[in-house]
């Protein structure tokens, strides 16, 4: 409106004359507008983000280099000294070892539930809703709450499962002193919660398998299994990845279920159920030493970045041959 | 592959049926259903009857103790059917002053509704951006957040501490409700609700009309967006309300949420099992009541996020 309407008036060989571009000020709005809004939608996010995600993480980062001082909250720079130190502890090694045997023995059972479960609930069943609801009850409830629940139930003098064992005629498992029984037992309340949730993302992968799929192999004389081998499975692998590469990521963080299996909350007399993450605690706010729980959080990190991409690189192939097959 | 070798023979199939006079079209259909063989059968409702009863025993059995007393978890006769002492439990959880169950309550009311809304509202906003808006650095920015799923949340919690103790904040909900306003999974998840959800067409509409951004947002994208906002509001919901790593460090014991006061409880009462799996029973109550109201929308939101995600 101002700027343009002062232009000097075009030169009258260009013909036919072209009219002055007149901006008002309203269509300058409107193109800032378009210009500026996408960032300005992005930008809670973004802020928020690089305050509460991005900083801590660069943060730890510095720290984990540092010998952290909490009274006078600074630090001094040591170079890899804390990592150095957590990779000598014995206990980061038996940790390490908790984690994935906690996180195999919950992960494996799991999926092969659920792919099953789905496959129940793929079928054309009545009330569908109310079977869905039904898988995802544990779901709704606290880690915290489970871990209480089932360390109950696998009390070592008069837990249920115990009791159950010694009735039959089995002896009794000391799921408190047993390493691997306490991960057992650890990897029992995870299933317990997660099976439906991942059951339900299965299910729903499952649906968008056309169906005339199932209806030509049944004329080609497949039976169930056949079908389920050779149609359903393949077709889910995309979102078995998925599924996996959300459970190690979840998996190998696990805090809440040991943290709940004794009252001490230390992993057992012997560490046998100490994981990473509870590991971390202890060092941080048992111990108060925040640099050597800044390297222990990025070890972590790294951990489930190179098991995330062996995870990717595995299943990539998997499903590679099985298309070449 | 069977599958990609099999369509062929169903298209004859299903022209063969559609050249059918109209008399077999009803013993077209029955074969169609069998076909299909999806009608379950009987042993389809044992297998998912044993599901359920597995999902819901830990239910049952946190009753079964909590209504007994401290001599029901160790009686070998112990009996199926609840004792009459479920109140009782609960009164002595809720009146313990070490547990502080009711501040427990409100603040994991308060904070997991601050969480969800500010969770929606962001993600809402940055998920509207990348899903409809072009600029500048979208593909790769979106691409970061997608990334960013994958940091586990040990990684910012000493920094978060030391941050939190500079400004006083340990202690108070503010604490664990900041690191959480933002989700990254939940800008994914709108964005890839709203690409598939709104026709660009009607945005260039409303644009041509002489819409503003923001009203083409409030009027489309917001009306577009409600129910997968609802589902990430529950399921954010549900997940704060559960969370418990960061708050058991941050928080004070005297002002906990519901978790951090039930692994109070287990250090108060672990020698009398009932009170712990009463309050175990009453900290669930809320969420249990939440999935009989809106369990059918978390059930279609989480199918609907893996099929999109």
């Amino acid at each position: 409106m101002t700027a343009t309407a002062t232009r000097p008036p075009a030169p009258p060989t260009s013909r036919p004359p072209r009219p002055p571009r007149v901006i008002s000020f309203s269509q300058r709005l409107s193109r800032w507008d378009l210009k500026v809004s996408p960032y300005l939608y992005i930008s809670p996010f973004f802020i928020m983000f690089a305050v509460v995600g991005l900083f801590p993480i660069a943060f730890t980062a510095v720290i984990s280099f540092m010998d952290w001082d909490l009274v006078r909250n600074s630090g001094q720079f040591i170079g890899f000294d804390q990592y150095a130190w957590i990779l000598g502890q014995p206990q980061f090694w038996t940790a390490l070892r908790n984690t994935f045997s906690i996180f195999l023995f919950s992960a494996v059972p799991q999926l092969i539930a659920a792919i099953f479960i789905a496959a129940m609930l793929d079928r054309n069943i009545r009330a569908k809703t109310f079977w869905r609801m039904g898988v995802l009850v544990p779901f709704v409830m606290a880690p915290v709450a489970v871990a209480l629940i089932f360390s109950n139930m696998f009390g070592d003098n008069h837990g249920l499962v115990n009791n159950i064992l010694t009735d039959v005629g089995l002896p009794a498992i000391q799921w408190h002193k047993d390493a691997f029984w306490s991960h057992v037992a650890i990897a029992t309340m995870v299933n317990f919660r997660w099976t439906g949730y991942n059951t339900l993302i299965l299910l729903a992968a499952m649906q968008a398998i056309p169906r005339d799929y199932y209806e030509a192999a049944t004329v080609d004389g497949a039976g169930a299994f056949r079908q389920f081998r050779s149609i359903t499975l393949p077709s889910l692998k995309p979102t078995l990845i998925f599924v996996i590469i959300t459970a190690t990521i979840g998996g190998l963080q696990i805090f809440d279920e040991p943290r709940m299996f004794d009252q001490f909350g230390r992993g057992g007399a012997a560490q046998q159920w100490l994981t990473i993450t509870l590991y971390l605690y202890d060092i941080g706010w048992g111990q108060w030493n925040f640099g050597r729980a800044a390297a222990l959080a990025w070890i972590l990190f790294l951990i489930i970045l190179i098991i995330g991409l062996i995870n990717l690189l595995v299943t990539r192939r998997l499903v590679r041959d099985e298309g070449r097959r | 592959m069977t599958a990609l070798e099999t369509p062929p023979i169903s298209t004859t199939e299903a022209s063969d049926s559609e050249r059918m006079p109209q008399p077999r079209a009803t013993r077209g259909r029955n074969r169609t259903t069998k076909i299909r063989g999806v009608r379950a059968g009987f042993w389809v409702y044992v297998g998912l009857g044993v599901v359920l009863v597995g999902a819901l025993f830990p239910f049952y059995w946190s009753f079964l103790i909590g209504s007994g007393d401290s001599s029901t978890i160790n009686d070998p006769n112990m009996s199926w059917i609840p004792g009459g002492n479920f109140l009782e439990n609960a009164a002595t959880v809720v009146n313990d002053p070490a547990v502080n169950f009711w501040r427990a309550l409100g603040n994991s009311i308060t904070s997991s509704l601050l969480i969800a809304a500010s969770v929606v509202v962001t993600s809402t906003l940055a998920g509207w951006a990348f899903a409809k808006l072009r600029f500048p650095g979208s593909k790769p920015l979106l691409v970061f957040v997608v990334a960013t799923m994958a940091v586990p949340m040990q990684l910012g919690v000493v920094p978060l501490y030391i941050l939190f103790s500079d400004l006083g904040w340990t202690g108070n909900i503010g604490a664990i409700v900041i690191p959480a306003v933002t989700s990254a999974f939940g800008v994914f998840w709108m964005t890839q609700y709203l690409q598939q959800s709104v026709p660009d067409e009607l945005i260039e509409a409303a644009r041509v009309d002489g819409a503003s951004m923001i009203r083409t947002f409030w009027t489309i994208g917001v009306v577009a967006a409600r129910p997968a906002a609802a589902m990430l509001g529950l399921f954010t919901f549900v997940t704060a309300w559960n969370n418990f790593f960061w708050p058991f460090i941050v928080l004070d014991r005297s002002d906990p949420t519901l978790p951090v006061a039930l692994s109070l409880l287990q250090s108060n009462h672990f020698v009398d099992y009932s009170i712990v799996l009463a309050g175990v029973l009453l900290s669930t109550l809320p969420l249990l009541l939440l999935f009989v109201f809106a369990g059918k929308q978390l059930v279609s939101g989480i199918m609907q996020g893996a099929v999109k995600g």
